[in-house]
């Protein structure tokens, strides 16, 4: 069953906007933390199915305990696996948050319906004559995204979870790319007729290179 | 006069019976007002809708199933995904599970009807009528297109000029009043019209499940309806409430509609749940394992749902460990779920379980329930659910559980109850294939959408390109979609096949012991010919000569009185018999009153606001004519029953079914003015643009007052009803008459305050005290409407000592309105005068 499930999810795994290959610490945190839900989703979900069929291939009845099934299996399993869960996704999220440092690079982005302008701090574009948006590879990327307009969403898959561009509110996400590339960013909240096409390229780029084409900027 | 007529045979009996409780043939039936024909009509009518829904659905598959698909643009793509959504949750879940509740109810509890078929049938009506808006909008391409949650500012105005989002807010709103109907029905039957002796304990478990639906309905829904109003009071009035740009936040919205939202996902699921509980003992041939266990989950899981709704709204810049707790929140509301799991798979493999297609779709809901859950404990981890949200990872989670848990419980239910529904057998053994044609499809199709979310193909987008790898996923999950319909399809077929030419069943065909088998099938509209006494939990199978009993009327009430239409009434706690409950006849009432309100609503949404208020008027005229069924000049006393014992009638006994339902309605009205409350708090905590430019001033006199007379009414109303109940009534009558001008000057004084009030198109603070002043002035006028009623009934020699309902009711009323009024200005004063400060200090 496992194998069956893995097998293509691991062939067609790959894409422009696949959270499953990931190309920073932020979405590689995710993808683990998927493979390692899916895993235990898949004993759980056997273990369902094997009683249920336990229940038509079996002679000899069970004891109808309630101990056993109601308490047992259904308070204290559950109990004890979701408890593990939540302790590794918390300590994962507080890893991914913007903590203060040194070497991070801000960028204001503004979305409209239906584009996204990005600037620097110091109030320069950081993506000149509609190219993709530049970032450097191994350093970490604070971007600050609200709104003029109605909700967007940024979101860069292959570098890590979305955050909304609300209008009135700016919000923080904390993204780094580990490997040079380009990476597609959709926007992922539904902001009207031309959704679909709100769409942008992300270079990553080492840091000399960052510096060359974005005039040396931070 | 008031004797029992004894009818010579069952035949007889069941004859008279028919004839006092079914309603004529032909236009006749619109007056029907029983919940065996009203049930029916929710069903079939969801049902039509759900292949509305399915349709759409079909649409949005053969738009997306390659790239680059020119089948129709984003303007039509828009209207074709928020509709499925919409229609599906609105217009197909919550009533097809109120249709079933509706038919079961009383034949589950051993009672001939539930407590107010009037509001049944009006609540369908609106139902249909609510329902055919947003279809006549979708047929001429003004359907809503702002996604099935409506999010501000996208739904606003400015960024929705057209009528497409009026009809959404407008529309579902007109339809939320049957469900806050049924649910208040429901609930007071749940609690009160039960056979004598089914204590709560021996209630059978699909009651306890909608015993608390019901109340989260109550709680539930009324943000919702408070957040389309407020929003539709923006787009029609240009009052500021969600515009960021004016004070207001589109988080707000966001917030008014998951609160609803969450626990609407397990409103829907409930019930359901409720169905696998009362089919899986019968197929084992066992009890339910953990009976108290699974009532106790079920309430938890009630209470869990409304703490969660944040877990929507991870991505909008919410602090992380405010986000820890409510991703807490959402992974313990699958502990009493899994309970549940294994208190049924533990009555399966401790019975001995029967295989057929009843038990063949609930395999099915295991199967992909199971699966729907352990996804939704995956989108429930903050990190995780950042990446997934918004894709199709969280399409394919939702589909899951709703199609799981809701839809096949449904078909398993179908399958089930059809000799019931029916009085007959299936002909072929189509459900098989039936099952695999919708198994397999659902599976094909949503299955793999979850590797496509995890690709990053985002929801609600129009088209795609080749390049993302996206195609041959979004192609076999098309063709699933196709294989599933022509399994609806085939069901739709095998259910006709089964209600036309069936063979005739025999009663009990599945051997349960549950009351409704006792019932003869196919349903008369009286249910029950003479009314069970219960002694256990499973009075069929410990008696299963009961239902010849029942039909010979040996039970309570197995005879004919002045053609009324006569049940009992009980104890909600032991099931001690305590009240006769006459309920109305058939009756084209609720028809017109549900016509008058969807004048109102029809105006509102064509802007013809003097035609609107025409609308409301002749609804409260109608509503006013109602309570005339119930109205007599002369005190009935206490009646035999058939078994030695006499009772009160429902008039006459104090707390009736009327009184606890006023008691529920003010549960969802205190809901909404909870909601309301919290907007103001919310933004002003949170929004940009605070402090507002100006604030309420100078009104802090003619507010007090205001609050002086609420408590005054509410003081009055308690004179007056013990002058009543004294038989006093010339005296009631006097204070009743204070109590009236009380209200009236409440209503006055508000008015004087909101034409001084700063204006509510300037700032989102002025928008929601405005709201807040408009919400007590309603709750004083309705408080004079109810003075005045009570004034009619005394003047016609209505209210007696024994006969003081109508003041009880009224009682409610002023107290909730004394204590929500006193709250609420009091509010608007504190937060004005600390704006005031914060201004002057800063």
């Amino acid at each position: 069953m496992i194998a069956c499930l893995t097998v293509p999810l691991l062939a067609g795994c790959t894409g422009p906007l696949s959270t499953l290959d990931p190309a920073g610490p932020n979405a590689a945190a995710v993808a683990r933390l998927w493979w390692v839900m899916l895993a235990g989703a898949a004993l759980i979900f056997a273990l369902v199915m094997i009683c249920l069929l336990l229940a038509y291939r079996r002679r000899k009845r069970a004891r109808g305990s309630v101990g056993t099934w109601v308490v047992g299996l259904g308070l204290v399993f559950p109990t004890a696996t979701l408890t593990l869960l939540l302790g590794y996704a918390v300590v994962t999220g507080e890893r991914l948050l913007p903590h203060p440092g040194e070497e991070v690079l801000r960028l204001d982005g503004t979305a409209r319906q239906w584009t996204w302008s990005f600037h620097y701090p110091d109030g320069g574009p950081a993506i000149p004559d509609g190219g993709p948006l530049v970032i450097p590879v191994g350093r970490p990327v604070d971007i600050h995204v609200t709104s003029e307009d109605v909700i967007h969403s940024f979101w860069i898959p292959r570098l890590g979870g979305k955050i909304d561009a609300l209008p009135g509110h700016v919000n923080v996400i904390r993204l780094m790319a580990s490997e040079p590339g380009r990476f597609g960013a959709q926007c992922a909240e539904f902001c009207g007729l031309g959704h679909t096409e709100m769409f942008f390229w992300v270079d990553a780029v080492p840091e000399d290179q960052f510096r060359q084409r974005t005039g040396a900027r931070r | 006069m008031n004797e029992p007529i004894r009818p010579a045979s069952p035949v007889e009996l069941h004859r008279d019976l028919e004839r006092i409780w079914g309603a004529h043939p032909g236009l006749g039936q619109l007056a029907a007002v029983n919940h065996s024909t009203l049930g029916r009509r929710f069903i079939v009518t969801a049902f039509l809708f759900f292949a509305v829904g399915g349709i759409l659905a079909m649409l949005v598959r053969a738009q997306i199933a390659t790239s680059h698909t020119a089948f129709v643009g984003p303007e039509i793509y828009n209207q074709i995904f928020t509709m499925h959504g919409t229609v599906m949750m609105f217009l197909f879940a919550i009533p097809m599970f109120e249709g079933f509740a509706i038919y079961l109810l009383p034949k589950l509890l051993g009672t001939r009807d539930l407590a107010f078929p009037r509001a049944g049938a009006y609540g369908y009506w609106c139902y249909l009528f609510g329902g055919s808006i947003l279809l006549l909008a979708l047929a001429v391409g003004a359907a809503p297109d702002a996604g099935w949650f409506m999010y501000t500012p996208l739904s606003s105005k400015p960024f929705s000029p057209g009528i497409n989002a009026d009809v959404w807010l407008i529309g579902i709103t007109f339809v939320e009043i049957s469900a806050i109907g049924a649910a208040v029905e429901v609930l007071v039957s749940i609690l009160l019209v039960r056979a004598p002796g089914m204590s709560l304990d021996r209630m059978p478990i699909f009651a306890w499940y909608m015993l608390v639906v019901a109340v989260m309905i109550l709680v539930g829904f009324p943000p919702l309806i408070l957040g389309s109003i407020l929003l539709e009071a923006e787009r029609a009035f240009g009052w500021a409430l969600f515009d960021p740009t004016r004070g207001g936040d589109s988080l707000l919205w966001q917030h008014l509609f998951w609160i609803f939202g969450h626990p609407e996902v397990y409103i829907i699921f409930l019930p359901a749940a409720g169905m696998v509980s009362t089919i899986i003992p019968v197929m084992a041939g066992r009890e339910l394992l953990g009976y108290r266990w699974v009532v106790l989950s079920a309430i938890s899981v009630g209470f869990l749902s409304f703490g969660l709704w944040v877990h929507h709204m991870y991505a909008v810049g919410i602090p992380h460990l405010a986000l820890g707790f409510f991703s807490a929140a959402s992974m313990l509301v699958a502990i009493p779920t899994g309970v549940q799991i294994f208190s049924w798979l533990g009555t399966l493999m401790s019975g001995r379980p029967r295989f057929n297609v009843p038990m063949l779709f609930l395999c099915g809901f295991f199967f992909i329930f199971v699966l729907g859950g352990l996804t939704g404990v995956m989108v429930a981890v903050v990190p995780f659910d950042l990446q997934v949200h918004d894709t199709y990872f969280v399409v394919a989670h939702f589909h899951y559980v709703l199609v799981g848990g809701f839809v096949f419980p449904i078909m398993a239910a179908a399958y089930y109850w059809m000799p019931h529904l029916t009085g007959r057998q299936p002909m072929f053994q189509l459900g098989y294939a039936v099952f695999w044609l919708v198994f397999i499809g659902f599976n094909l199709t949503f299955f793999l959408m979850h590797l496509t979310g995890l690709l990053g193909m985002p929801r609600r987008i129009w088209t795609y390109s080749e390049s993302y790898g996206w195609d041959w996923l979004n192609l076999l999950s098309s063709i699933g979609g196709f294989v599933m319909t022509i399994g609806f399809a085939l069901f739709v077929l095998d259910i006709v096949l089964q209600a036309r030419f069936g063979p005739k069943t025999g009663r009990n065909p599945w051997g349960a012991g549950s009351l409704e088998w006792a019932t003869p099938v196919p349903a008369t509209n009286y249910g029950f010919a003479s009314i069970p006494t219960v002694a256990s939990r499973h009075q069929l199978a410990e008696d299963p000569d009961l239902p010849r009993k029942l039909a010979a009327g040996e039970g309570l009430l197995g005879f004919t009185r002045r053609n009324w239409l006569e049940t009992i009434a009980i104890d909600m706690i032991t099931g001690e018999p305590r009240q006769i409950l006459l309920l109305p006849r058939r009756t084209f009432l609720p028809l017109w009153t549900a016509l008058a309100t969807g004048l109102f609503f029809v105006s509102l949404l064509l802007q013809v606001y003097p035609l609107a208020i025409a609308g409301l008027v002749i609804t409260i005229a109608i509503f006013w004519t109602w309570t005339r069924h119930s109205a007599r000049t002369a005190d009935l006393g206490p009646l035999p029953v058939g078994d030695g014992t006499t009772l009160p009638v429902h008039t006459e006994s104090g707390h009736a079914p009327s009184w606890w339902a006023v008691v529920f309605l003010l549960l969802a009205d205190a809901a909404m003015f909870g909601s309301l409350l919290f907007g103001l708090i919310f933004l002003w905590v949170v929004a940009p643009g605070w402090p507002p430019p100006e604030i309420l001033s100078d009104s802090t006199a003619f507010a007090l007052i205001a609050m002086a007379c609420l408590l005054a009414a509410a003081g009055l109303g308690r004179l007056a009803l013990r002058a009543a109940r004294k038989g006093a009534v010339g005296r009631a009558l006097v204070w009743n008459r204070f109590l009236a001008a009380a209200h009236a000057a409440t209503v006055l004084l508000l008015a004087a305050i909101l034409t001084t009030a700063p204006d509510p198109t300037a700032h989102a603070y002025a928008g929601v005290n405005a709201a807040i002043l408009v919400y007590v002035l309603i709750h004083a006028g309705v408080g004079l409407i109810l003075a005045l009623h009570v004034w009619q009934a005394c003047r016609r020699g209505m209210v007696s000592a024994a006969r003081s309902l109508d003041l009880m009711i009224g009682q409610l009323w002023h107290d909730y309105t004394a204590v929500a009024g006193v709250i609420g200005l009091g509010t608007i004063l504190g937060v004005a005068a600390m704006i005031a400060q914060a201004g002057a200090g800063g």
